[in-house]
């Protein structure tokens, strides 16, 4: 018996929903399936802040270190004789933490989504596909093993699939939602091949013993591994590719921007605060093993984060459709998460960097999922996607206007909001060990200042278009979430985070490290004023600036053509010379083979046939000239004998 | 009289209550009340094969009887069950009773159509009571050779061909294995005692290893042919393509699991040496099996095309499981078995539902079929991420305790042939993802289908009966991996393991 037991309620109550609603969808009335489902969600939500206030303020660090307890836990499946599969409710500091940020930012977009999918006819399927992903989020975040998190990584994607997929009529949702899941489906294979690698050497699953330290010494890690890695190199390396599908990191983020085509407040929940975290998630839960026994993974995964980063950011820039600014960013902050790990050490002032990460992490969510919510009512104002056909609107939409700057206020590092400080964190953590990754931050930060406010003033300000039905706020169902969220965005900055969240579980003193904090802030104003420059006011310069760098401005459009070359491999080369002619092969050559055995047979048959003719003397012939062979054959036996 | 002859009594009983049947409407309701007995007797036989064991009686086989057939030359109908038979024996009675309610509408030659279809079952049911080896193999020829008369005479498409293309290969299969079962039978008795067909007689002596390496490829090979083996899987897509609607299913999902039984039951378990000896060269055929099948449907336009290569990917990692020899990969091997019998049976119903509404079994003469029929499409995707290995379903769980009982071992021809076969979970999702976004999802393409209907109860209860059990195999996968299986993977493995 533990004092977390009840912690099977946070996935298992969401679940409960998924299924009553899914089970109904064509009978509840709307307004039941929304009562419900955001009754539960809140339930979930007071079980998980209670969770919190119970495990950091009622229990607090034993012997100056937070302890990890099973809140629950039972034995699903055994593989062989030796490792059986739990499922069960871990308590730690990064799992509470992270289910403060789910069941926050799912609760919201609950609400938000009442008003926004009002009049859709897939009301209930909408509510109940968002309960069956609360679900799956909240037992991944709580998984007690390496394999319970594949399990609901796998469940994450597909109830991602399916809600990217929401408006399945829409040809561009299909295929949004078919890329999103083979790509991450793509990437989980490698996870799932790093999973076995590891259970294979380390003998468990299990996250609590696989992460202590002290157990490190008694893993067999020997043996040999490709490429002059180590096995545990190796291994995590592999599972790193799986958190990268997940994580859009380059080059798995092409799923992201497209994975737009889903309702708002899904970008808003799954693809901007929750799921493409949880690759973040899982190098966090095992950062004690990528810090100790494999530092050239963990080195990796600094760079591929620092340089997804600086990517993502400079296609942000350019583009146009409100959702895809938002999404390239939301692919940029994340590299800076993963970029905070990678410069990571463990235990002490050295972790810093992963206390900053899910710092970074958590207050990432809250100002994201706000970014996303009002994106979602200015589309819903407007009607269109397209962020030239729209301006002046902070006239209209006044609240949607204060939060939405609010939360670019935060994203652009401006000092006091939450996004200030938590990125403060992750440069210090980069300038202490790693001066490329920090330079590359540093850029990303002015960048982001950029390229957001160039979003806001051209949403917000320059030139109104004609509207034909005047814009306004929107309901009080969706303008609480954006007040919540505006507020949180402000306020989770002054978290002393470092109190709560750390590498080695022993509570990190932080402080604000005024250099940086000068650095990043001046770095944040030149960008913010470059975009008020250029986009304020209508002006020319902004074309006049992408003529003199057309080529770059063109590619950085284009997306670097990453997604042409994923076309160009699967289309030209993986379909159209491995599969269409292992579909020709079996028809032709294989089924050929066996085509030709049996008309041989039946030609054979043709020809033996007449040899039964009926006519005496052939058979009379037939007899004398094998009885004269077979009796010569005697013959020339018994001679040699 | 033993329990377990109860069923092939029960079907032979429907086949003669048929014979007197009236219309349509008597056929059907007969055959889905035998079948519905039939259901209930899986269930109690369940039951009284977990009480059996609870009272801690560890035979390899239990309830087993031995009625006397042929007495000169030692044929008996020695009846015996373990758990790996006890599951296979309720995987036929789901799938039949599934395969019932999707044939609710065969008015052709109704009675002709049950009884054959029937007379199958029986012969899968007996082929799965008995461990004597002849009387299996005689009740193999019995399920074979109605399936010829099915699909001539119900059949679609090229019929005919596909009818004797299908019996003709499996036909080879039979000449195979009897030659197999043959050679076992006159090495049964090394020390001079009476010659015998019985399973566990046999398993008694060790019969010697270079006989043992001559007969494994007869048996391997007959078996596989059934089982979908590479290169010799291609009575499967015509087969499937022309078949109706529960022929399909009965065939994909028991019968082709009559062959890796087979393979695991007489070929493994009374060859062990020679497995170990051949197992990697049909490794390798299995491998390319999974990948092969898997790259082949992504092409395929027609479904009964797709869910013939998906079959062909998806046995042939019940191949692979088998020649793991270990207890993870052998568990998951026959988790397959059973899994991809019941996905398939759906798909096949789902096909057989979808085209007698669209006349069509092209996908790009289909589109958005979703909004017309949201259950019957609903069903379909749910049935595609169970075939991908979504967890949560039966086939997630399968596919995860192949591999990891493949990655246990750590030499490299095993660990490329794993990431060969593990890759095909991408492969699969490409070409289900694919079939769901053509044909269901996206606009409407042709007008017609506007005006089409949803599932009819005997539809739903078809269909809700196999998604049930997929979905309680995949939430609850310990009842058959450790509850009924169990153990009694355990004298195969010894044999397996015990030289090595």
């Amino acid at each position: 018996m533990n004092a977390f037991e009840y912690t099977f309620l946070i996935p298992f109550v969401p679940l409960l929903g998924f299924l009553i609603i899914i089970f109904n969808f064509n009978r509840f009335p709307k307004k039941l399936t929304a009562v419900l489902a955001t009754g539960f969600i809140g339930f979930t939500f007071v079980v998980s802040i209670y969770t919190a206030w119970q495990y950091f303020f009622q229990m607090g660090p034993v012997n100056g270190v937070y302890p990890k307890f099973i809140g629950f836990d039972f034995e699903w499946l055994k593989l062989g004789d030796h490792l059986s599969v739990h499922m069960g409710t871990l308590i730690d500091q990064a799992s509470v933490m992270m289910l403060i940020v789910v069941t926050t930012v799912s609760l919201m977009v609950h609400i938000y989504s009442i008003g926004y999918m009002h009049d859709d006819r897939g009301f209930n399927r909408f509510f109940a596909f968002l309960q069956l992903f609360s679900f799956s989020m909240l037992s991944l975040v709580m998984a007690t093993n390496v394999f319970q998190i594949y399990i609901f990584w796998e469940l994450v994607g597909v109830s991602s699939f399916l809600l990217i997929g929401f408006y399945y009529e829409k040809p561009s949702a299909v295929a949004a939602s078919k890329k999103a899941f083979i790509v991450t489906r793509f990437a989980d294979l490698f996870f799932l091949l790093g999973i076995l690698l590891l259970s294979f050497h380390v003998g468990t699953f299990d996250f609590i013993s696989l992460t202590n330290p002290e157990n490190f010494e008694s893993f067999n890690l020997s043996g040999y591994a490709l490429f002059g890695l180590s096995i545990p190199a190796l291994a995590l390396i592999l599972i790193f590719i799986g958190g990268a599908g997940k994580s859009a990191m380059f080059p798995l983020h092409i799923w992201l921007p497209d994975a737009m085509e889903g309702p708002s407040p899904v970008s808003a929940l799954i693809h901007a605060a929750t799921m493409v975290v949880a690759g973040v998630y899982l190098v966090a839960r095992l950062f004690a093993n990528y810090a100790l026994m494999a530092p050239e993974a963990l080195a990796l995964v600094g760079y591929v984060g620092a340089f997804t980063s600086l990517f993502a950011a400079v296609i942000a820039v350019t583009q146009i459709d409100f959702k895809r600014v938002l999404a390239f960013s939301t692919i940029s902050q994340i590299g800076y998460m993963m970029a905070g790990l990678g410069v990571s050490h463990y235990g002490g002032e050295e972790g810093l960097g992963y206390m900053a990460s899910m710092f970074h992490l958590f207050t990432h969510a809250m100002f994201k999922a706000l970014l996303f919510l009002g994106a979602g009512a200015v589309i819903h104002a407007v009607h269109t996607n397209s962020i030239r056909e729209m301006g002046g609107l902070r006239k209209y939409m006044k609240t949607t206007h204060i939060t939405f700057l609010i939360a670019t206020l935060a994203i652009a590092g401006f000092p006091g909001l939450s996004g200030f400080f938590s990125k403060d964190e992750i440069i210090t953590a980069a300038y202490q060990s790693n001066p490329l990754v920090y330079y590359a931050l540093l850029v990303v930060a002015g960048l982001t200042a950029f390229y957001m406010f160039r979003l806001y003033f051209l949403v917000f300000w320059n030139t109104e278009p004609h509207y034909h039905l005047k814009p306004h706020d929107p309901g009080k169902a969706m303008l609480i979430p954006l007040i919540i969220l505006a507020l949180l965005s402000i306020l989770t900055g002054y978290i002393p985070f470092g109190q709560f969240i750390s590498s080695d579980g022993q509570p990190l003193h932080t402080h604000l490290h005024l250099d940086m904090a000068v650095i990043s802030t001046l770095v944040s104003f030149t960008g913010i004023a470059l975009a008020w420059m250029l986009y304020k006011k209508p002006s020319d310069m902004p074309q006049r600036l992408i003529a003199s760098a057309s080529t770059l401005y063109r590619w950085a459009y284009n997306k670097f053509y990453i997604d042409e070359v994923y076309l160009f491999v699967t289309r030209n080369i993986i379909f159209a010379y491995i599969s269409r002619p292992i579909a020709w092969f079996d028809r032709h050559i294989v089924d050929g083979t066996m085509n030709a055995i049996g008309w041989v047979t039946v030609t054979t048959s043709h020809k033996i046939k007449g040899l039964q003719s009926g006519q005496l003397q052939k058979y009379a012939f037939a007899f004398v000239s094998a009885v004269l062979v077979i009796s010569a054959l005697l013959v020339y036996y018994l001679l040699n004998n | 009289m033993s329990f377990l002859l109860l069923f092939v009594i029960v079907p032979l009983l429907t086949v003669i209550a048929i014979l007197f049947s009236k219309d349509i409407k008597q056929t059907r309701w007969i055959a889905a009340i035998g079948m519905s007995v039939q259901l209930l007797l899986s269930a109690a036989l369940i039951l009284m094969y977990l009480k059996i064991r609870a009272a801690g009686i560890t035979d390899d086989f239990v309830m087993v009887k031995n009625l006397v057939w042929f007495p000169s030359l030692n044929f008996n109908l020695t009846l015996g069950v373990d758990g790996i038979s006890v599951s296979l024996i309720a995987l036929t009675s789901i799938v039949i009773f599934a395969g019932v309610f999707a044939s609710w509408q065969m008015e052709n030659l109704h009675r002709e159509f049950f009884i054959s279809l029937i007379v199958l079952a029986t012969g899968v049911f007996g082929f799965f009571i008995t461990i004597d080896l002849f009387a299996m193999f005689v009740f193999y020829e019995l399920a074979v050779i109605p399936m010829y008369l099915l699909i001539g005479i119900w059949g679609t498409g090229p019929k005919e061909y596909s009818a004797m293309k299908l019996t003709l290969m499996l036909m080879a299969g039979s000449a195979l294995i009897i030659v197999g079962l043959l050679g076992i039978y006159f090495h049964s008795a090394p020390d001079g005692g009476l010659l015998t067909m019985n399973l566990l007689e046999i398993s008694r002596h060790k019969i010697p290893e270079n006989v043992q390496n001559f007969l494994f490829p007869f048996l391997f090979v007959g078996f596989g042919i059934l089982g979908a083996l590479f290169p010799l899987h291609t009575w499967s897509p015509d087969g499937h393509a022309s078949a109706p609607t529960a022929v399909s299913m009965l065939h994909a999902g028991v019968l082709m699991k009559l062959g890796s039984y087979g393979v695991f039951r007489i070929a493994l378990f009374l060859l062990p040496e020679a497995a170990h000896n051949q197992g990697s060269l049909f490794l390798i055929l299995a491998t390319i099996g999974i990948v092969y099948g898997a790259l082949g449907a992504i092409m395929q336009k027609d479904l009964k095309y797709i869910n013939a290569y998906s079959s062909v990917s998806h046995c042939a990692l019940i191949l692979f499981g088998l020649l793991m020899f270990n207890r993870s990969a052998m568990d998951g091997a026959i988790l397959q078995m059973i899994s991809h019998g019941i996905m398939t049976a759906l798909f096949f119903a789902l096909i057989g539902m979808i085209y007698g509404r669209t006349h069509t079994r092209m996908i790009n003469e289909m589109g958005g079929l979703l909004k017309v029929m949201p259950l019957l499409g609903a069903a379909y995707i749910i049935g595609g991420l169970a075939s991908l290995g979504l967890p949560g379903f039966s086939g997630f769980v399968a596919e995860m305790m192949v591999f990891f009982g493949a990655f246990t071992h750590a030499d490299t021809f095993h660990r490329v042939v794993t990431v060969l076969a593990a890759s095909s979970i991408v492969i699969t999702a490409v070409y289900i993802l694919r079939v769901v976004g053509v044909f269901l999802m996206g606009p409407i393409k042709d007008e017609h289908h506007l005006h089409l209907t949803d599932a009819s109860w005997w539809e739903k209860l078809s269909v809700g009966t196999l998604l049930l059990f997929i979905t309680l195999i995949g939430v609850f996968p310990h009842f058959v991996t450790e509850t009924l299986i169990g153990n009694s993977l355990a004298p195969a493995l010894e044999r397996l393991m015990s030289n090595f």
